[in-house]
């Protein structure tokens, strides 16, 4: 099969006009943009905890179908899954489409491996990741001092 | 051009016979990147094996004829832009770089708080974004002017909008996603009605247009070497010797000089004053090598060989269900040709296109404003230029057709 029909065999396709996962969480516990500047695609992730626990996950924004079946995947894959657990599963994700890791244990996001044969599409794939990155990095820095809060007065 | 002619040209330039992904390469990206021909290849390799040394330094044989190459290409460049006094050619690292020379020298010293810079809304990052930074620094005002209906530069709106605080109009010359030509004399006499500095981008017109900046009325324009079939690294600003030489310099260092005390210095005259240290001579040479490619292929047939192209891919594009053009008809638009295909983001179109050996760009060209003004988010581009085949155009389009197809069932019913 063809780097390009391996790409976008059923699952990317089928996930990039899913619409489960899309929308905006309004409150949100995390709230997260992602852009990729050198083609426009932009992303809006929204988390709901439940404790330490992703209780539900979105997205919105344009891209391509394998940006958006990235995300899609995504959302559908941290749901229910604890913050650690969704931290250790960004790194597998993202090193499996640099192409520095395996996809054994990911499931339906191993379809995502086939980014690795079209490099100039792996940023395209990565958008999501690197979005849910940012929220659980920004997350994990308000949680020390939260942002926008004046400092403690003496 | 005849297909003999372009099948004859097609000779010079060796990349074309590779193949991409099993299939000969379509290379329909020379807007981005445009190829080089032997004629390049070999002025650069031969000036490294045989001339090269520091220019405008050494009292040895290979400096002065590496200084005699180097100056020699910025004549040729000037003769290139009809501008005959070579001392206007400034050589930089490419348009880019000469609008931001053009900010910086010419903005910094002559603007201040509540001037304005007026562009229009189809210009390319590279004339929006040395404005915006002049803006942060000196309070200057930049400002859009919209498209006409029939998506050209509205002269008349043009004209309102320059006011008595225009200091500088910055337009495109041939537009990196429509592919227009712009008029260039009369955009050059409205800003200098206003007293305002006429400043143009030509990054795409350089490789297709004759360009003749005195007879236009142009006070600065901009290419890049990689866009005529020269080198990346290199391109030229030009601009009327009488302002150039009253503007401060740019970049400090060695070159530009006329006089360094430990605390201070002096400057050289104009062009060496803008050119702080070594410049990248090989490319200037290679870049005077495709100048005289193109002069000697002919301007006017290659504009031909890309409306022509263009008529033939936008007649054919038009024709394919699902398939969105965009820019107007007409005499003025050469070989750039922006489409989308319903349902199917351009990215995804470029990814099935390089299946096949076809290479296009995908994105929003380096014209966020224009895309809003268009109403999208991006759009695949494909570019000719003097070396694209009727043929090559017939397998885009065909492709284009089937790629409809193949991406459907993005096209079916949302699933949830």
């Amino acid at each position: 099969m063809s780097a390009l029909a391996q790409m976008y065999q059923g699952a990317i396709l089928e996930h990039a006009r899913r619409t489960r996962h899309r929308g905006v969480l309004d409150p949100a516990d995390a709230r997260q943009e992602g852009i990729n500047p050198s083609c426009g695609d932009e992303l809006l992730l929204t988390l709901r905890l439940d404790g330490e626990r992703v209780a539900a996950a979105r997205y919105d924004g344009k891209g391509c179908a394998i940006s958006q079946a990235s995300a899609s995947l995504m959302a559908e894959a941290i749901e229910g899954r604890s913050l650690d657990e969704v931290a250790a599963l960004v790194a597998h994700v993202r090193a499996m489409i640099q192409g520095e890791g395996t996809h054994a244990d990911l499931g339906e996001l191993a379809v995502l491996e086939g980014v690795r044969r079209l490099p100039a599409r792996v940023k395209c794939a990565a958008l999501a990741w690197t979005t849910l990155e940012a929220a659980l990095a920004s997350r994990a820095r308000g949680l020390d001092a939260p942002a926008g809060d004046p400092p403690p007065e003496d | 051009m005849t297909d003999h002619d372009v099948a004859r040209l097609r000779r010079d330039f060796p990349i074309l016979e590779r193949r991409v992904n099993d299939r000969p390469l379509v290379y329909l990206d020379s807007a981005a990147s445009a190829q080089a021909p032997l004629q390049v290849l070999e002025a650069v390799d031969g000036y490294r094996r045989r001339h090269h040394a520091n220019v405008h330094r050494g009292a040895h044989t290979l400096s002065a004829e590496a200084t005699e190459l180097y100056e020699g290409a910025r004549a040729r460049v000037a003769r290139f832009l009809g501008a005959g006094d070579p001392r206007g050619v400034v050589f930089t690292r490419n348009a880019t770089e000469a609008i931001n020379l053009v900010a910086h020298a010419y903005g910094r010293s002559r603007l201040n708080a509540g001037d304005e810079v007026l562009v229009t809304v189809a210009e390319h990052h590279a004339n929006l974004v040395p404005w915006h930074l002049l803006a942060l620094d000196r309070g200057v005002v930049v400002r859009g002017v919209p498209l006409g209906p029939d998506q050209r530069v509205d002269l008349d709106a043009m004209r309102a909008a320059i006011g008595p605080r225009t200091r500088i109009v910055a337009t495109f010359h041939v537009s990196n996603v429509l592919g227009v030509r712009q008029a260039l004399r009369p955009l050059a006499d409205a800003a200098h009605a206003a007293g305002a500095l006429f400043v143009v981008d030509g990054a795409q017109a350089a490789p297709h247009v004759p360009i003749d900046v005195l007879a236009a009325g142009v006070d600065a324009y901009a290419f890049s070497g990689h866009k005529v079939g020269g080198p990346t690294g290199i391109g030229a600003l030009w601009m009327r010797p009488d302002v150039l030489e009253t503007l401060p310099p740019f970049l400090g260092g060695g070159e530009m000089i006329r006089r360094v005390e430990v605390d201070r210095s002096t400057y050289a005259d104009i062009p060496m004053r803008f050119e702080a240290g070594t410049p990248a001579i090989a490319e200037a040479v290679g870049l005077a090598a495709a100048l005289d490619y193109l002069d000697a292929v002919g301007l006017e047939a290659i504009w031909e060989h890309d409306r022509a192209l263009a008529r033939r891919a936008l007649a054919a594009l038009r024709g394919v269900d699902g398939v969105t053009t965009y820019g107007p008809d007409g005499d003025d638009r050469g070989g750039i040709v922006p489409f989308n295909v319903d349902g199917v983001h351009p990215h995804d179109i470029a990814s099935f296109l390089d299946a096949e050996g076809i290479a296009v760009r995908a994105g929003h060209h380096c014209a966020q404003p224009l895309m809003r003004a268009l109403g999208v988010d991006a759009t695949a581009r494909a570019s000719f230029w003097l070396y694209t085949t009727e043929a090559e155009v017939d397998a885009f389009v065909d492709a284009v057709a089937r790629s409809r197809a193949f991406f459907a069932p993005l096209r079916a019913e949302a699933a949830t």
